[in-house]
């Protein structure tokens, strides 16, 4: 077995690699929601002053990275690597925001799971000694998401209450061997499970499937138990499919329950907010993790997280063909130390 | 493994089991108030063109310019959306919704240039009824042809 491998698809890293800073920008509706106050910046419209919503998505990437590396005192040439995506073909968002970086970039695809493929990406290339500073991220756009993936905004078409609402915002992470903060210990990456779910206003139902798959390998593959976790947290299951994650993973004899949230309930007030069975996106993972998340770490009112971000692996194509969804979660162990 | 637990044909029909359903009846009742209101107006517009002297057909053909008119001013205003959140199939079915779903897709796609943007794309939406409703009629009109 590899040196660095805990069972079957485990990593456990080896060397330090810490979290040393964290930014997030948000659109409106989610600068609204209950974890307003923890965000960076707050945009008043989702234009941005921009041309385009694609513009502004890639503003909001921009102006992350930018928020990141200031917060660490860091200037570009001190990165290595740059890793994001996001939805859009192409993935656009991070294309154009980072164009102008001047950091070696890897573009990547894991739907609303590209959070937490980038950060295992990331943290292997630091464990592996390729780089000393990584910055993960990602965003996503509702109304950008909206026009690739369903319908004109302005259409008046009513949404199912399992569909889910597209987080508007970018939210990344500097990955370093140095420097205090919380520390990656584990990465458990994902492989794509299809239930034959066909609904793609039912994502969460989808992709719980995938969430349990990833989990319950991540306890089996490192011996630990949930109660090890002080917070495990699933990307953007919604409320549909954290009953089903919950459900399941009882089934396979890990009870979460009390420990468990999912970051698509916790960034909208659903009842008051009109987003059904949650938020989605990228940036929803992306913006919970580099806000909440990270500032209660380092309060040190959470010290163990499992970070496992979701994606549905579809494309507006694909569904049209009448193919079901394949999905994915990775997960990602994140510990004070 | 989810797999061991269940099959895939297991797990939609327990998917579905979790799944909330939509409130059929609640929207039903919408659907039928909201959809019902436009007509009214529809009619009122009618009358009103009937009593200043113009003739039923032309009345007619006013009427649905003029709730087209509405229909798209509406959608630029950005409140049909919330209307048809509202109402559902009530601001669809009624012409009201036909204008709205070509003029949304053209204000969507506005950023794309008025050639492969706007033009290319106003009938994503409408297209596939414009195609069926004029092959339907033309289907009809000549069972017409022949029957008559």
């Amino acid at each position: 077995m590899a040196e660095k491998s805990a069972g079957n698809r485990t990593v456990k890293l080896k060397s330090h690699v810490s979290i040393v800073s964290a930014a997030s920008i948000v659109g409106p509706k989610e600068g609204m929601g209950p974890l307003g106050r923890y965000f960076d910046v707050i945009i008043e419209d989702e234009m941005w002053g921009e041309k385009s919503w694609e513009k502004a998505e890639s503003k909001l990437v921009k102006e992350t990275i930018s928020k990141i590396l200031n917060k660490s005192k860091k200037s570009p040439a001190d990165i290595n690597f740059v890793i994001s995506g996001d939805l859009l073909n192409q993935c656009i968002g991070s294309n154009f925001g980072l164009r102008d970086s001047g950091i070696p970039f890897l573009g990547i695809y894991g739907a609303c799971s590209t959070m937490g493929e980038s950060m295992i990406i990331g943290s292997m290339l630091i464990d592996g000694g390729f780089a000393d500073n990584v910055v993960c991220m990602t965003s996503s756009h509702f109304c950008s998401a909206e026009k690739q993936f369903r319908f004109p905004l302005e259409l008046g078409v009513q949404r199912p209450p399992t569909a889910q609402w597209t987080v508007t915002g970018a939210g990344g992470v500097l990955l370093s061997n140095e420097g205090p903060g919380p520390v990656i210990t584990y990465l458990t990456t994902g492989k794509i499970v299809d239930m034959g779910i066909k609904d793609a206003n039912n994502m969460g139902a989808a992709m719980a499937p995938a969430a349990v798959d990833t989990i319950s390998t991540h306890f089996k593959d490192t011996g630990l138990s949930p109660e090890y976790y002080d917070l495990i947290l699933t990307g953007d299951l919604g409320a549909v499919g954290k009953s089903i994650c919950e459900d399941l993973l009882k089934r396979e004899g890990f009870n979460i329950s009390e420990r468990y949230n999912d970051c698509g309930l916790m960034i909208y007030d659903r009842k008051k907010q009109d987003t059904h069975a949650g938020g989605s996106g990228c940036g929803c993972s992306a913006t919970v993790l580099a806000g909440y998340i990270y500032q209660e770490m380092q309060k040190g009112n959470l010290n163990k997280i499992l970070f496992v971000p979701t994606g549905a692996l579809l494309s507006p194509i694909s569904t049209q063909q009448g193919e079901s969804i394949p999905c994915i979660a990775h997960a990602v162990s994140i510990e004070n130390r | 493994m989810v797999q061991n637990i269940m099959t895939k044909k297991e797990y939609q029909k327990y998917a579905e089991s979790k799944s909330p359903k939509s409130k059929l009846f609640r929207n039903i009742i919408r659907a039928f108030w909201v959809g019902g209101m436009i007509c009214v107006l529809g009619q009122l517009f009618t009358n009103l063109l009937k009593n200043m002297g113009v003739d039923m057909e032309e009345a007619g053909s006013i009427t649905s310019i003029i709730m087209i008119f509405l229909g798209i001013l509406f959608t630029g205003l950005n409140v049909y959306d919330e209307l048809g959140r509202y109402a559902g199939a009530g601001s669809t079915v009624p012409i009201t919704g036909f204008a709205n779903s070509i003029v949304s897709p053209a204000m969507e796609f506005k950023s794309e240039g008025y050639i492969m943007g706007v033009g290319a794309k106003m009938f994503v939406i409408a297209g596939p009824v414009l195609v069926y409703g004029i092959l339907a009629s033309v289907v009809v009109g000549v069972l017409y042809y022949l029957i008559k």
